[in-house]
């Protein structure tokens, strides 16, 4: 490439620029963002060590193929705008998936410079550039086509739906986005916590939707307060991106006991009802001495750190071994230098109560691992005789959810899968019920912000053929 | 931004507010409560729908002033905005013609259960109705009852009018009138625990709006766990009406109770005088 000439000489180090953030001992005192960000200095450097491959694998890793090499020589040269203006084409939220995609297994994962030491830091380089745009005030806004008079509702504010909507309403539809709750934004409000990812970003992205011309409508439950085929009545076509809300609880006695939690109902309270700020908010949250967390993935890691900055001695419980937790690997190496203590080959057997109901341990089983099983994962297996108590004043369940069944239960032509998912085409998202597409964990089960997103994508491009067939 | 029509106390401590919400007006049926919100950035509160008017897209709550919420909420005037009213929430009961039905309401559950009075009159069936208080002056909505039924029943704590002492004296109203095919019970928690045990002999099937925490109201927290014939259920999506003799009421109690210290705060906390705050529980 002609191009490469013109840049400074590459540094071929075998690490990583360094991310600032809040010291451990300062950060469990508070609930704002952990990691700082790069400056524009640490991110030209970080970005000097990409060897711009000629088959760049790290594009390949990404779920939605952003393309990695040319915003990263934008950064290079301390071009910005065309930077981000790269990235943008691909992924509309790069200021939340540079804080919350799993790098380490997608782009990161499979960098050349991976088997040399470390990977060029994608995330935080693609996290600098969106956190730059910002920085320079609202952004320009894109040219939109011409009205179509075409009218698309979208169910669900999360990655998935807001993706959808902002690509549909460039292209000159009448898009629509309906909201349960009172916020827009879906997990990337209720759940995922401040000081991972600051309300401020996702209020952003909503205004800027705002400002393209979507109408947002919050505190709109469809198949309750309307059906979905009351709502095809007014619109051409739908998208349901209404994720995976409905929460697993352990299935052990005691798992009613006053301070057992489903991990949504904790990080709701503290995220969306803001409760870590209670009484100056006035939904509660009760700030416990001791918590037990279950489960190995963001979400209990999540729970977790909360848990520890309102003063709780805080325990993940495993029941598998530390390399196969699930969370991303910043996250859990965070949580472990806040002080979060891992009791990893745990199985909790129990919860135990007090006479007023209310949660005084967790009964648990040490685990060995057995043989490996079909998909390589060698099975955990009770050590008999190992059981403990771990003694606790709260549970948190963080083992996973399943897709609400509230718009399959009122729409009964819609197909869905054995777990509840709602059943879509991979490559356009579209369902098995006319002018109704799907995407994101509604679709999956549990999964990621990115391929939410991409999901989206794909199914606003589906939808625009449609719409566009229609004449 | 929903705008109040009407916000006034019809007794003591209860309050009545009527506010515009066409979309929950147009799709509600008996037996779906709400979700409302106060104020911007405030808690989120379950509360039964009283009374609806589809034509003006209005709903009407009775609510009982016992927070901080229903504090906030009781503040509120004719030409204010409540942030949020979200639903209809749950599920709409299976309304079948009975020969005779009952209701059985205390405090704000008198108020609640004047839908069912309706669509049951409309249905030919019996109703019969037996309102519950600590006194006759927080009697209300009794001469909305009588345009649709002559049987209708007070019971008062102490015994200014009606039947004087608890909902148990219902025997009382069996014995003479003979007992109804079914109960229908709205109010505190404690209200429809007794009803049960007082039908149960008589073999009335019961149901009964439980009376839970609850944050989202659509089934994605579980804070509203309740165990009903020995499976846990969530009231918001899977009630909140249920079987009341298949309830476990003591596990409920226990779990209505899980932030008493808080929302005792919360309550002080919103009044100007510090000397109510309770000391810290353990
Ligand atoms: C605590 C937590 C931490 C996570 N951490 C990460 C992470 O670090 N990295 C990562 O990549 N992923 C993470 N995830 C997963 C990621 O957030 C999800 O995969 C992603 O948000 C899915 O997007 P979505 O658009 O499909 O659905 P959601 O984000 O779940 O949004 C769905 C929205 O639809 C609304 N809705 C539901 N039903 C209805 C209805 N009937 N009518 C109207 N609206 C409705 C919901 O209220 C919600 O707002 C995390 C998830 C959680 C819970
Ligand atoms: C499906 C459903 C429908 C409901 N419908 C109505 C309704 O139509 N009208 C209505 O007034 N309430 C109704 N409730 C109860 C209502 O949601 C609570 O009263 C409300 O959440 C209280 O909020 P708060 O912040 O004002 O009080 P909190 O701060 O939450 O509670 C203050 C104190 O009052 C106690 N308390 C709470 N509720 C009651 C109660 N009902 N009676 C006596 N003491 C109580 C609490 O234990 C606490 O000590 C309903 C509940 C459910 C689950
Ligand atoms: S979106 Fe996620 S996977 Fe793709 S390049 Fe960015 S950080 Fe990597
Ligand atoms: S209120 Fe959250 S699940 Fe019922």
């Amino acid at each position: 490439m002609s191009e490469n000439q013109t840049q400074p000489a590459r540094r071929f180090s075998t690490t990583q620029e360094e991310m600032p953030k809040q010291l451990a001992e300062v950060r469990v005192q508070n609930f704002e963002e952990v990691a700082l960000g790069y400056t524009a200095d640490l991110a030209m450097s970080e970005a000097r060590r990409c060897l711009n491959c000629k088959k760049p694998l790290c594009v390949t890793g990404c779920p939605v193929e952003n393309d990695i090499p040319a915003f990263l020589s934008c950064v290079v040269r301390g071009d910005f705008e065309t930077g981000i203006q790269i990235l943008k084409k691909t992924n509309c939220l790069p200021a939340v998936s540079g804080r919350v995609c799993p790098q380490e297994e997608q782009c990161e994962g499979v960098c050349v410079l991976h088997k040399k030491g470390a990977p060029v830091a994608i995330g935080r380089i693609e996290r600098f550039l969106a956190d730059w745009e910002a920085a320079q005030g609202a952004p320009k806004l894109p040219e939109k086509c011409e009205p179509t008079g075409r009218k698309v509702a979208v169910v669900g504010s999360g990655p998935a739906g807001l993706t959808v909507a902002g690509d549909l309403v460039l292209l000159g539809h009448e898009v629509t986005v309906f909201e349960a709750l009172h916020e827009l934004g879906g997990v990337l409000v209720y759940g995922i916590p401040e000081f991972r990812l600051p309300k401020a970003i996702v209020r952003r992205e909503v205004e800027y939707l705002q400002s393209l011309g979507v109408k947002l409508v919050r505190d709109f439950v469809v198949g309750k307060t309307r059906s979905l085929d009351s709502l095809l009545e007014t619109y051409d076509a739908i998208f349901i991106g209404a994720g995976a809300g409905l929460p697993w609880f352990l299935d052990v006695p005691g798992k009613n006991l006053i301070g057992v939690y489903s991990a949504n109902e904790y990080l709701t309270r503290l995220n969306l009802m803001k409760g870590y700020r209670f009484p100056t908010m006035p939904t509660p949250i009760v700030p416990h001495h001791r918590v037990a967390v279950v489960g190995g993935g963001n979400v209990a890691m999540d729970c977790a750190r909360s848990a520890l900055r309102l003063g709780a001695e805080t325990h993940i419980v495993y029941r598998r071994s530390k390399a196969e937790l699930p969370a991303r690997a910043e996250e859990v190496e965070n949580a472990e230098e806040e002080g979060v203590i891992f009791d990893f080959l745990t199985l909790p057997t129990r919860i135990l109560g007090n006479d007023q109901g209310i949660v005084i341990g967790l009964e648990c089983v040490r685990m060995q691992l057995g043989e490996p099983d079909a998909s390589g994962r060698r099975t955990p297996e009770p050590i008999a005789g190992s059981e403990f108590i771990l003694d606790a004043d709260a549970v948190i369940c963080a083992l996973g959810n399943s897709p609400n069944p509230l718009i399959p239960a009122t729409t009964p032509d819609l197909a869905v899968g054995r777990k509840g998912n709602i059943v879509a085409d991979e490559a356009t998202g579209q369902t098995s019920k006319a002018r109704v597409w799907a995407g994101g964990d509604v679709v999956t089960g549990a999964a990621t912000v990115i391929l939410a997103m991409g999901a989206g994508r794909k199914a606003a491009r589906s939808i625009h053929e449609y719409l566009s067939s229609l004449g | 931004m929903f705008l109040i029509h009407e916000a006034r106390m019809i007794v003591p401590n209860l309050h009545q507010i009527t506010v515009e919400a066409p979309e929950v007006a147009r799709s509600w049926r008996p037996g779906q409560f709400v979700v409302v919100r106060a104020e911007p950035e405030g808690e989120r509160i379950p509360l039964s729908v009283a009374d609806l008017d589809t034509k003006s897209g209005t709903i009407t709550f009775v609510f009982l002033n016992v927070g901080y919420t229903t504090n906030r909420l009781a503040s509120l005037e004719a030409g204010e905005f409540l942030p949020t009213v979200v639903g209809p929430l749950g599920n709409p009961l299976q309304l079948e013609p009975v020969k005779s039905v009952l209701l059985v309401g205390g405090c704000y559950g008198m108020g609640s259960l004047y839908p069912f009075a309706k669509a049951y009159h409309e249905l030919g069936s019996e109703v019969i109705v037996v309102s519950e208080a600590r006194s006759s002056f927080l009697l209300y909505w009794q001469e909305r009852y009588r345009k649709l039924t002559s049987q209708v029943f007070c019971i008062t704590r102490d015994g200014s009018l009606g039947l004087r002492g608890h909902v148990k004296q219902m025997e009382k109203i069996f014995e003479k009138h003979g007992t109804p095919e079914l109960m229908i019970a709205n109010g505190c928690n404690h209200l429809l625990q007794t009803a049960c045990a007082t039908v149960q002999p008589f073999g009335i099937r019961s149901l009964v709006s439980l009376n839970t925490i609850m944050i989202d109201g659509t089934g994605m927290c579980g804070v509203c766990r309740v165990t009903v014939g020995g499976e846990t259920k969530f009231a918001c999506v899977d009630g909140p009406y249920f079987d009341g003799q298949a309830v476990d009421w003591e596990e409920l109690t226990l779990r209505r109770k899980s932030y008493l210290y808080q929302e005792t705060l919360s309550t002080f906390s919103s009044s100007s005088c510090n000397h109510h705050l309770p000391a810290r529980s353990a």
